[in-house]
């Protein structure tokens, strides 16, 4: 057993605990640092693997990604600073017996399946050849990632706004009036209710 | 560390974000245990590139794309919950009942 072996084990189990307490834990920020430390463990077994690109880019996304993640916690707590028992669960007994059936059918096939054995070179330039197929071969793949993140944001941005460009975003959109504070330009929506214009 | 190993924990991480899933009715908590699960599909996709692909590139790619999902998981999670609270005040799945009946 060398220093990457019992590395990897530590981190193994700071991943696997870690997930673990993130569901245990009575406050919710300290659920989304809990989560943070196994991604970080997550990503130092991918710098174990040969991917330190990988590992070092989930690291610092996930430092930000649960800075975030804590934030949302404050905004969305019912338990303020953890000082209560938290336990919000329901359909508990069958949660746990799908978590472990996933988890036993899983290993059962890793158990049983062979798989082939074709590691990559230890010397082998990864992020040369990851950079290279990013902006090559596979750009297309890659630029549609970013378009895609681009109408996350988009939409994201959407969903969480309190109204539309032109008022509430439930009550229906109605243009700008030419001059301020005039009459709003354009044909009016149509009234549901069939009663006369509604004027301002 | 072999890719035995590297899979099992891989589906540990999987089967707990599972349970996460199943079982929180907070949306926030909900989401962690779907970040949980992504977790572990990035760690069994770079344990396959690294022992049996012999350093593909696109097996990288494949990560890196588990990483945009992610992200994009996040944030539209995060709108929805927000979406969600504006409309409905509910931030438990118990407070959404209208596609119930």
């Amino acid at each position: 057993m060398n220093v990457t072996d019992i590395a990897f084990w530590i981190f193994a189990a700071i991943a696997v605990v870690s997930g673990w307490r993130v569901f245990c834990t009575d406050s919710m920020v300290r659920a989304s640092f809990l989560l943070m430390l196994s991604f970080i463990a997550v990503g130092l077994i991918m710098v174990l693997l040969n991917a330190p690109y990988l590992g070092i880019a989930t690291v610092f996304m996930m430092a930000v990604e649960m800075m975030v993640m804590a934030l949302f916690m404050v905004m969305y707590m019912m338990n303020p600073a953890g000082l209560n028992p938290m336990m919000m669960v329901h359909q508990h007994r069958f949660s746990i017996a799908a978590g472990v059936f996933v988890f036993a059918a899983l290993t059962g096939l890793i158990v049983v399946t062979r798989f082939s054995s074709n590691p990559v070179a230890p010397d082998a330039e990864v992020v040369v050849g990851l950079g290279k197929e990013l902006l090559g071969d596979s750009m297309l793949i890659f630029e549609t990632a970013g378009v895609t993140l681009l109408a996350t944001m988009v939409a994201s941005v959407i969903l969480s706004s309190r109204s539309g460009r032109f008022g509430e975003a439930d009550t229906g959109a109605v243009p700008p009036p030419l001059e301020p504070g005039g009459e709003p330009a354009g044909r009016q929506p149509e009234q549901a209710s069939g009663h006369a214009h509604h004027h301002h | 560390m072999t890719l035995t190993t590297i899979l099992i924990v891989a589906a540990a991480l999987i089967g707990i974000g599972l349970y996460g899933t199943l079982s929180q009715q907070s949306f926030v908590m909900l989401m962690m245990g779907l970040e949980l699960m992504l977790n572990g599909v990035m760690l069994a996709a770079v344990g396959f590139w690294s022992l049996t692909a012999g350093g593909l590139p696109t097996g990288q790619l494949l990560t890196i794309i588990a990483m945009a999902v992610m992200a994009v998981e996040m944030a539209v999670g995060f709108a929805l919950i927000t979406a969600v609270y504006r409309n409905r005040q509910a931030d438990v799945t118990e407070g959404l009942t209208t596609l119930k009946h």
